[in-house]
């Protein structure tokens, strides 16, 4: 602009006003952006990751209403219609008892989904309210506290998600209480990290030196500061909880039949497999999908809330 | 040195004993005794007698010394189902023949995730880049049993049929178990290797190499590999594990009689005792293959003692 401008004469005072075009050129003309908004834009750029979100977005609506539209029900057995391939009557076919499995993988849906997500939240619970006392508290009972989720980590869960089962029987709530063993210890410890280096800040002293208690720095302060990298390990606790419960009904040792997960629906057609594969087919489909747009929406989330962690 | 591989060793065993110890009570909580099933009732002259033979009539405190004394012994308990057979015989006919699996299965993982983890990194970009993040994506989001079972169909009945399905008497029955369980290590692997490789290729040391003259295949398997690999160390001793507990699914599927059948069994027919003496085998085992992984990194990596 000013090198368009003509050549003014040379003004010799000292204080000369101004190019009008200049002032304004230290005023911020674009609106300020929230941590929030700058993640969002961020993870909106990201195609994978959008995809992942519409396809739970679907998967979840079918697995709410799908089972109450379609005619069929999870559990009635149709012994006129077994093994049929997929047809009009059946969108996904049937299984060997006459089962409509297009509702099934639905319903296995509800239960798959309900797992892997009420697991997720009660293991960053418990994760980040663990890490967070234990960077907070620093000292000898961090180091105590660590140990122990030093220890947990060397166990071999799986084992003991396989033995608390048999302990508590086999109600869906279980599952879920014997995931929570050992899968908060990741975010226990990133809070904690994120915790300890923040606990120096001089917020933290300026907040603990106008009076607030230990409880309100950590839950106030401390935590809600380190929710970008907790967010990232929680988005991450939700495939691996999905994915524990296939493996325990694949096993035969997870959710109880007549009810269905997708990990029961590829078990039962394990027997099937050369004959009629479309038993297989849609719940390993089902689930791959979902745990691929999982692990999408995972890297995403990393990418805008904790851009330091680049992969 | 000596101070750090004892205090890996002291929180091995510290381990080991947490473990045993929940394992052993965990088990002796589980309502209702072995010898029934549900609602059959046996008499309880029998019961005693039952009780009196596995020595589950003294005191719970007894029970678990003897309990650990035994392991300490190397004896794993008996099983509760079927007559003179015990968890040592289990595990002395499963053991091998899984341990065979898994350790090809380890070996491979490590060759080819390493290999496919340092190509994508020197040609950071590239087609091999692109490919390999598109299978570790693959590798790391598809669980174990989807792969199997489609590999199954695949090369073992449904669309063609070139590989056997069960057993384990020639290599070409391998083939399929071994893929199937190097699958998710593989990608994931590769993962870590290329993240870490191209952490590591940014460092001033690497510039400085190429710099002195260094060929760059010099530079990247001996100085950047070096260095980059750590990661990988640390997760080696997760891998035997994992190969151990995933094969119990591939073990299922392709019949081969290896120890993740037997705790499946055990769980099934809820034979308590040996799920009791296969997971603290196991719990030993991935602890011990944990420990040394840490005191390998230890040796290959300065910097930790001087953390310590």
């Amino acid at each position: 602009m000013a090198q368009a401008a003509p050549m003014k004469p040379r003004d010799t005072s000292p204080f000369a006003p101004i190019d009008p075009a200049l002032r304004e050129s230290d005023v911020i003309s674009r609106p300020s952006v929230t941590y929030w908004q700058d993640a969002w834009s961020r993870l909106r750029k990201d195609r994978l990751a959008m995809f992942g979100i519409c396809f739970l977005l679907v998967m979840g609506l079918a697995a709410i209403f799908g089972p109450m539209i379609s005619p069929y029900d999870y559990e009635t057995a149709d012994f006129f219609a077994i093994d049929q391939r997929p047809n009009a009557a059946h969108w996904f076919g049937t299984d060997a008892l006459g089962r409509d499995l297009f509702v099934r993988v639905l319903f296995g849906a509800r239960i798959s989904l309900t797992i892997g997500l009420v697991a997720a939240f009660v293991n960053m619970i418990i994760g980040v309210l663990y890490g967070g006392i234990a960077g907070f508290a620093g000292g000898r009972a961090d180091n105590i506290m660590m140990r122990f989720v030093d220890i947990l980590i060397a166990l071999p869960s799986l084992l003991y998600i396989i033995l608390l089962r048999m302990f508590m029987g086999s109600s869906i709530s279980s599952i879920i209480i014997a995931m929570c063993i050992s899968s908060w210890t990741g975010t226990a410890r990133v809070t904690r990290s994120q915790v300890v280096s923040l606990r120096t800040q001089e917020y933290i002293l300026a907040a603990q030196l106008s009076g607030a208690t230990s409880w309100d720095v950590l839950v106030r302060h401390l935590l809600p500061n380190s929710i970008g990298p907790i967010i990232v390990s929680v988005t991450f606790l939700v495939p691996g909880a999905i994915f524990s419960e296939a493996f325990l009904s694949f096993l035969g040792i997870g959710v109880q039949r007549p009810m269905a997960s997708w990990g029961v629906l590829a078990n039962d057609a394990i027997p099937k497999l050369m004959s009629a594969p479309y038993q297989m087919l849609f719940p390993i489909a089902a689930i791959s999908l979902t745990m691929f747009s999982l692990n999408f929406i995972g890297d995403g989330m990393r990418d805008a809330l904790d851009p330091k962690l680049k992969r | 040195m000596l101070g750090y591989i004892l205090k890996r060793v002291i929180s091995g065993l510290v381990t080991i004993f947490l473990l045993i110890t929940a394992t052993f009570f965990l088990m002796r909580a589980i309502p209702g005794s072995p010898f029934t099933k549900g609602e059959q009732t046996v008499p309880q002259e029998i019961m005693d007698r039952l009780n009196a033979k596995y020595g589950m009539d003294a005191p719970l405190f007894t029970q678990y010394i003897r309990y650990l004394g035994s392991i300490v012994r190397g004896d794993f308990g008996e099983s509760f189902k079927k007559v003179n057979s015990t968890v040592n015989g289990m595990i002395a006919r499963g053991f091998p023949v899984s341990a065979r699996v898994g350790a090809v299965a380890v070996v491979i993982s490590l060759m080819v995730g390493l290999a496919l983890g340092i190509s994508s990194a020197i040609r950071h970009g590239g087609l091999i880049d692109g490919f390999a993040m598109v299978f570790a994506t693959i590798g790391i989001s598809v669980p174990t049993f989807v792969t199997s079972v489609l590999l199954l169909y695949l090369l073992a009945g449904g669309i063609f049929k070139v590989l056997p399905t069960y057993g384990l008497t020639s290599w070409r029955h391998y083939i399929l178990p071994v893929t199937c369980l190097c699958f998710g290590p593989v990608a994931y692997i590769a993962r870590l290797t290329r993240s870490s490789m191209l952490e590591v290729m940014r460092q001033d040391y690497i510039r400085t190499a190429r710099a002195k003259g260094v060929k760059e295949k010099a530079v990247v398997l001996t100085h950047a590999l070096r260095n980059a690999i750590l990661p990988v160390v640390t997760y080696v001793g997760p891998l035997i594990a994992g190969l151990l507990t995933g094969s119990f699914i591939i073990e299922r599927l392709y019949a081969i009689p290896g120890i993740g059948k037997y705790f499946v069994d055990s769980i099934s027919g809820r034979d308590y005792n040996v799920i009791l003496g296969i997971t603290v085998f196991f719990g030993i085992f991935v602890v011990i293959c944990n420990m040394l992984v840490d005191i390998f990194y230890g040796i290959i990596d300065p910097r930790v003692k001087i953390n310590e």
